[in-house]
């Protein structure tokens, strides 16, 4: 501008002046489709036929560059691009590494599901006060969580996925729904309190906030042998992530407010929000602060044993099946949680996958839910029956899910699994691995339990063995082909990934390699130095 | 409130604020102003429009729904991060032109478009707010 050229100023020393390609916009563009989708979505709101267009086409482009994403950090490594073309760790980064960008590709995957399952359950009210753009916002909180390399921007983006989800929480209005988003609310702002609180430590420590910066500067004090104030912030952001991620004991958020909103909101949120707790903790005490992770091992040891029993426990003594589902899903964070406490590369790759795994299977529980519910009217196990006998395939589409989620060959459920069980034993934690099992064997009793009485007997409680009480008049909608191809392809994902589980164990392998040894991402970040 | 001086002054008064709030949007680049702040003192402006006048005319007076101006104002500030892509260059890096018109220089630059955003995001959230709050006290 002006006066500028009177004396000179070595631009490089501050900013980025190699181009930069426009591959790497990939790591930005997952954000930026959400966001440009949400909007204009948000501003055609009167529009309710034009909604799940405007819905679906910008899913289907988030797919797409997810996929994109994916293949371009499995062909060139870790991708990096600063905002605004400052240096970092001025600039605030945005990292791809396998683990980020895997995780985008099936969290979106899983929305492009929900937008498309939404259709019909979904009615012109909730669409007039904007199920599609909360969704789409929400994948742009959920996939900047998932890219950012900026502890910071990270919590900005908990936040944008936050007020999305209260949004699609509170859809439709009803008293239930605003007990539940309350208690959601108000636990959630506690956690992201206590996170930025954690933050606030760590920049007055390190003065920056890049990820890989602080994973440098954090590698450097741990080798002068001096621990500082670490352990405090480790164990606040271990304290804040524990309530995103509903693990024992600050969950009972979850099964409080699961059940309430509309069934296909269940089903995202039981896919993702847990997950980008879970992404965060891995994200936080594997890369960045791994000295404090050795030093919490113990106690997120006996987090995930607590997590799992009693989620496992929860799960048996529901009778609502929204309720149940909900339950399972913190058995699987247990499961996570597991992983992070062993620490190796197989306990971490181990909770990769069940990441993975639980993102797929319980969208697709809660969706397989509201078809219950839509053929046996209810979503009380007293009162559905008879399901087997209205749609067999349905039944055994359910039971394939029901093995998944209680970790049963030959399903997706399995693998993470057996490397979690495997890692625990060899890291020498006999209670840990035994309580993995023994959380499967409550899942699998609890989600029998939902079989039996929902497809196997022959009508509503008290109907005597073998007889069939009911003539079921299943909703006219059932027929769809929106509620079954979601559900189709995400079943189709759990059986291929049991089957041919080997290209994603290489993957999580990958990932769990990119956050123990943090060299590749610094590189990524800082060029070679 | 609702008294023959206040509501003569009203339109003028919220005339002359949104005018105001615009130069304050505009300065905001080397001096104290810009988007959010702007779009605070337009908000305003709409409140107190809508307290003289009733909702129902700031509604018919800004023809969209509040909410969709905060929708457009995250529309244009995503899309001033943008241009740079053709400039091989990273997301949000500063692009800049200067006009020659009417005998002066002008510049423009691509933070200028989104404070523009942000003005849209805050006048549209904070006015939908208002009105919903005034609808219901005139019940």
């Amino acid at each position: 501008m002006a006066g500028s050229s009177e004396h000179s100023v070595d631009l490089s020393h501050a900013m980025i002046t190699a181009p930069v390609s426009a591959a790497d916009w990939l790591v930005i563009a997952p954000t930026l489709v959400t966001i440009l989708g949400g909007t204009l979505a948000l501003m055609a709101r009167k529009n309710t036929a034009a909604q799940p267009k405007i819905g679906m086409i910008f899913l289907s482009l988030l797919v797409i560059v997810n996929v994109g994403l994916l293949m371009r950090v499995l062909d060139h490594g870790v991708i990096t691009m600063v905002m605004g073309n400052w240096l970092p760790p001025f600039g605030i980064a945005f990292t791809a590494d396998a683990l980020g960008a895997s995780l985008s590709l099936i969290a979106s995957i899983v929305a492009w599901c929900a937008g498309l399952y939404g259709l019909v359950t979904v009615d012109g009210t909730g669409r007039r006060y904007g199920f599609y753009p909360f969704l789409l916002l929400l994948l742009t909180g959920v996939s900047g969580a998932f890219l950012t390399g900026d502890i910071f921007n990270l919590y900005v983006w908990f936040e944008v996925l936050l007020i999305s989800s209260y949004g699609l929480l509170v859809l439709g209005n009803d008293r239930a729904q605003l007990d539940g988003t309350v208690k959601y609310g108000i636990l959630n702002l506690i956690g992201t309190n206590l996170f930025l609180i954690a933050t606030g430590l760590l920049y007055g420590n390190f003065g920056t906030l890049n990820m890989a910066d602080i994973a440098m500067k954090v590698a450097a004090m741990d080798a002068g042998g001096s621990v500082g104030p670490l352990a405090t912030i480790a164990g606040i952001y271990l304290l804040a992530f524990a309530m995103k991620a509903a693990a024992f004991p600050v969950n009972f958020w979850l099964p409080a407010s699961y059940h309430t909103p509309n069934i296909v909101v269940s089903a995202v949120f039981a896919g993702l929000l847990t997950k980008v707790g879970v992404y965060a903790l891995i994200r936080i005490f594997v890369l960045i602060l791994p000295g404090a992770r050795d030093y919490m091992a113990d106690v997120i040891s006996l987090i995930a044993i607590a997590t799992m029993i009693t989620g496992g426990l929860g799960a048996l003594a529901q009778a609502e099946v929204r309720r149940l589902l909900g339950y399972l899903v913190i058995v699987g964070i247990g499961a996570m949680l597991a992983g992070i406490a062993v620490g190796s590369t197989q306990g971490i790759a181990g909770s990769i996958f069940y990441a993975v795994h639980s993102i797929i299977v319980m969208t697709a529980l809660y969706m397989a839910a509201g078809i219950m519910k839509l053929m046996g009217g209810s979503y009380q196990l007293r009162q559905l029956g008879a399901l087997y006998g209205l749609n067999p395939y349905f039944g055994g589409l359910f039971l394939v899910l029901a093995f998944a989620v209680s970790g049963l060959p030959p399903f997706s459920g399995f693998w993470p699994k057996m490397m979690l069980v495997e890692a625990s034993l060899v890291d020498g934690r006999g209670w840990l691995a035994f309580a993995i099992l023994f959380s499967g064997f409550l899942s699998t009793l609890a989600v029998g339990r939902v079989w039996i009485f929902a497809f196997w007997r022959g009508g509503a409680e008290g109907t005597p063995d073998g007889a069939t009480t009911v003539r079921l008049a299943p909703a006219p909608e059932v027929t769809s082909p929106a509620l079954w191809l979601p559900l189709l392809l995400l079943t189709g994902l759990v059986i291929y990934i049991g089957l041919q589980p080997d290209a994603m164990v290489q993957l999580v392998q990958r990932g769990a390699e990119g956050v123990i040894d943090p060299s590749a991402y610094v590189r990524s970040v800082f060029g070679e130095h | 409130m609702r008294t023959i001086i206040f509501r003569t002054i009203a339109p003028y008064l919220t005339a002359l604020m949104i005018l105001f709030s615009i130069f304050v949007l505009l300065r905001g680049h080397n001096e104290p102003g810009g988007g959010f702040i702007g779009g605070l003192i337009a908000a305003s402006a709409l409140a107190i429009y809508g307290i003289a006048c009733g909702v129902t005319s700031v509604r018919r007076a800004i023809r969209v729904h509040p909410m969709s101006l905060a929708a457009f104002g995250l529309l244009i500030a995503t899309l001033a991060g943008l241009p740079s892509l053709f400039f091989k260059q990273t997301f949000m890096t500063t692009q800049f032109i200067t006009l020659h018109a009417f005998g002066t220089e002008i510049d423009l630059m691509t933070p200028m478009l989104f404070d523009l955003g942000v003005y849209f995001v805050v006048v549209g959230a904070i006015s939908s707010i208002a009105l919903a709050l005034e609808e219901r006290e005139s019940d």
